[in-house]
């Protein structure tokens, strides 16, 4: 046993409003400068939908993640000497309209356009090459809210085993918001793929970042994450992906799309597992029973012989704390209401989800939809998001474990009804849905109440650890003894500069001296 | 020293060091800088081919000149091969892999110049430089009919003294008179070569450096610890 912790999430989906907040907070901080317009390392899809980029979830098309080749976990993309072989042209990797091409718009144009009949217009630019684009075709989340045709929509790859004609009506339709950031997978593929060894996963906290030196630009990993979460920097030619905060989180601050989470939708915790056992464990047969294999790695934070492996291990003792308090390990392994999202891509995914409810009091009222015992919440199986669909988003298709989450998390609503409704306790759901009433009640301080201190217990990184000096370390983050911000003297220079500038409208809007 | 000697006598070395040092400094102080730029993401189309094309073939002839050039004649012979045999296959395998490198690099030249997105987001470096290696290119296939011509006439004097004049830089006895009966085209051709060197350094070049066979043995999983050990 090689125990070992790793910064966790779970997104509630049952309560994002997809306000996009966490993509806009995340965009400004970490993906706002040349090369890096079209990236999202945070972005939330509206489903059903292809997402971001088109079809991410179809590893037909992008041989994404692992798969089995003769019971041997082998990268989809190809074995290592085939990697070497197509690195002069990447045959899985996407294009920038896969994305989008990014844009800004002529804005100054609204304020220096001659006296006109017609009111003028902003019209788009591109941020690539600067040029007027005619139109616009592809954004970040052009399918927002169900745009577009149910026939485009339709070919997410989650529908793929579900007659799908029937909610292309109106009456049928469904939608539910996906927010998607880096899984900092236990088995991640992007690290697998990338020839000069310049992705890798801290050993502390399991943060999966890119060593911006080391990256070559073989762009394997662009391909290769299943997730579609690593992207290419035009501009400077590095790979960059999600760095999951880790300057944030090492000094105990959650994420800032966690933080920022309007719906406190985002939990973020300390999970242990047993780093000896990724490879068996993703290498399961059955895909179906991946989510259960990722549940057996986990190690369980008061067993005392997974205490002594972990001291042995050098893990602090705030972090097995964290690790006893974790919002993750309640609603993952305590509750069993979140999952893996595609476990079927088997890169062991450490951002997981609480599957989302229906809206339905309309449906109750119309008496359309059959009601448990209460008489007030309706039956999992019954509502208006297909169990099937969610299943095949979270669990490779198997609907027992999502049904059985879907009726816990209804089995507390039905209890907390009764008794602030009714004001006396109904346990008859939760005793049907196999939780205890200490559970439901927990349940709803998470899920209903969701406290800044219940949704992150995050222990700080412990800097004083891995410094050899750290006092001496104190005041070095100012003005160094280097040439850290020096790019030389001259205009003229040998190596290349970066180019700061993004591309801006041409145009400039009038000051107020001449206007 | 007439411009003779200069280019063949000393700029090879002037080449050679800045190729070297060049490549040591931007690699210790600029590892940013330090990678092959692909442009794949903003137009995939014909990449395949094209880079495809371009490597494979400039691969074959880097190392085809290598081993041409700087095997010495006496070990040739000892192998039995003839210097006919070996201008032939010199011939045979530069006509092949230069016509496969001009394909695949005009396809990746128009795509540089006129895609628009690949266009804008190009340093003059990147252009200047596929544009040079171009040029070589085709001055390195316009050196094959006069290879022909002395072929026909069984003559291999030109190639030997090509060779030999490279060995003779590689050892530190430089002797530029060794080509002073060569063809014209060839000793364009070997500015032209010499020149990609002195450039080397401060292109994207560079990435040939970083060829990452060290992947084939690496475990999957890189895990780095921050601990102090």
């Amino acid at each position: 046993m090689k125990v070992r912790a790793q910064f966790a999430f779970v997104f509630n989906l049952d309560k994002c409003i997809g306000c996009h907040t966490c993509s806009v907070t995340c965009k400004n901080v970490w993906t706002n400068r040349k090369g890096m317009e079209y990236a999202w390392f945070n972005n939330v899809e509206s489903k059903p939908g292809i997402g971001y980029p088109k079809q991410w979830e179809n590893q037909e098309v992008w041989k994404g993640g692992w798969e089995l080749k003769n019971g041997k976990l082998e990268l989809k993309s190809g074995s290592r000497t085939s990697k070497l072989l197509n690195i002069f042209a990447n045959p899985d990797m996407p294009e920038i309209d896969d994305y989008y091409e990014p844009f800004t718009y002529n804005y100054a144009h609204l304020q220096n356009a001659p006296l006109s009949e017609a009111t003028p217009t902003a019209r788009p630019i591109s941020q690539i090459t600067g040029e007027s684009m005619e139109k616009i075709k592809w954004g970040p989340n052009w399918e927002d809210d169900l745009a577009g045709e149910f026939h485009k929509r339709s070919k997410d790859k989650n529908l793929d085993n579900i007659q799908k004609e029937m909610y292309g009506q109106f009456e049928n339709t469904f939608h539910m918001y996906l927010p998607r950031i880096c899984n900092h997978c236990l088995n991640a593929s992007c690290v697998a793929a990338c020839p000069s060894g310049s992705i890798y996963k801290r050993e502390e906290d399991g943060i999966v970042l890119v060593d911006q030196d080391k990256c070559r630009g073989w762009r394997m990993c662009v391909s290769s994450c299943p997730y579609k979460k690593v992207f290419y920097n035009w501009e400077s030619g590095k790979a960059e992906k999600c760095i999951g905060c880790y300057p944030r989180v090492e000094s105990g601050m959650p994420t800032v799309c966690s933080e920022s989470c309007v719906g406190r939708i985002r939990y973020n915790g300390i999970m242990l597992y047993d780093a000896d056992r990724i490879e068996e464990l993703a290498s399961i047969e059955n895909e179906q029973d991946l989510y259960e294999a990722q549940c057996n790695i986990f190690l369980d934070p008061n067993d005392p012989k997974v205490i002594a492996a972990a001291r042995l291990e050098g893990i602090n003792e705030d972090w097995l704390d964290a690790a006893r308090n974790s919002p993750i390990w309640k609603m993952a392994m305590d509750w069993k209401i979140a999952f893996p999202m595609h476990p079927e891509f088997r890169t062991l995914p450490m951002v997981w989800y609480v599957p989302p409810l229906s809206p339905v009091q309309s449906q109750i009222d119309q008496g359309n939809l059959p009601v448990g015992p209460d008489g007030a919440i309706p039956v999992a199986g019954t509502m208006r998001l297909p169990v099937q669909y969610l299943a095949n988003l979270l669990t490779a298709g198997k609907t027992e474990p999502v049904e059985s989450a879907l009726n816990r998390l209804i089995a507390m609503r039905s209890y907390q009804r009764s008794v602030h409704v009714e004001g006396k306790a109904d346990t008859r759901a939760l005793e049907a849905a196999g939780i205890t009433e200490a559970q439901a009640i927990e349940m709803y301080r998470y899920l209903a109440i969701a406290n800044y201190e219940d949704r992150f217990v995050i222990p700080t990184g412990h800097t004083e650890e891995t410094l050899d000096d750290a006092f001496g370390f104190q005041g070095q983050n100012g003005f160094s003894f280097g040439n850290d911000s020096s790019h030389g003297v001259s205009k003229i220079t040998l190596f290349p500069r970066r180019r700061k500038e993004t591309v801006e409208p041409k145009e400039l809007a009038p000051t107020r001296d001449n206007q | 020293m007439n411009l003779h000697n200069f280019l063949y006598g000393v700029y090879p070395y002037i080449a050679l060091s800045v190729f070297l040092l060049g490549s040591w400094l931007r690699f210790d102080r600029e590892q940013y800088t330090w990678k092959s730029d692909s442009s794949q993401l903003l137009s995939k189309a014909n990449m395949r081919l094209g880079s495809n094309l371009f490597h494979v073939g400039i691969i074959a002839i880097f190392f085809g000149h290598a081993v041409g050039l700087l095997t010495p004649h006496s070990w040739f012979q000892a192998l039995g091969v003839s210097d006919m045999a070996h201008q032939m296959v010199a011939i045979w395998a530069g006509s092949i892999f230069g016509i496969m490198c001009l394909i695949g690099g005009t396809i990746l030249w128009v795509r540089r110049m006129f895609n628009a997105r690949v266009s804008a987001a190009s340093r003059g470096s990147d252009k200047f430089i596929l544009t040079w290696l171009l040029i070589t290119l085709l001055l390195g296939l316009s050196t094959i009919p006069v290879s022909i011509g002395h072929a026909n006439h069984n003559n291999p004097g030109v190639m030997i003294a090509l060779a030999e004049w490279v060995q003779s830089i590689i050892y530190l006895r430089p002797n530029p008179a060794l080509l002073e009966s060569v063809d014209t085209i060839f000793k364009v051709h070997l500015f032209f070569g010499m020149t990609v060197f002195l450039v080397f350094p401060f292109t994207r070049m560079v990435h040939v450096w970083s060829a990452p066979f060290g992947y084939v043995g690496r475990p999957y999983q890189v895990v780095r610890s921050k601990r102090f050990r």
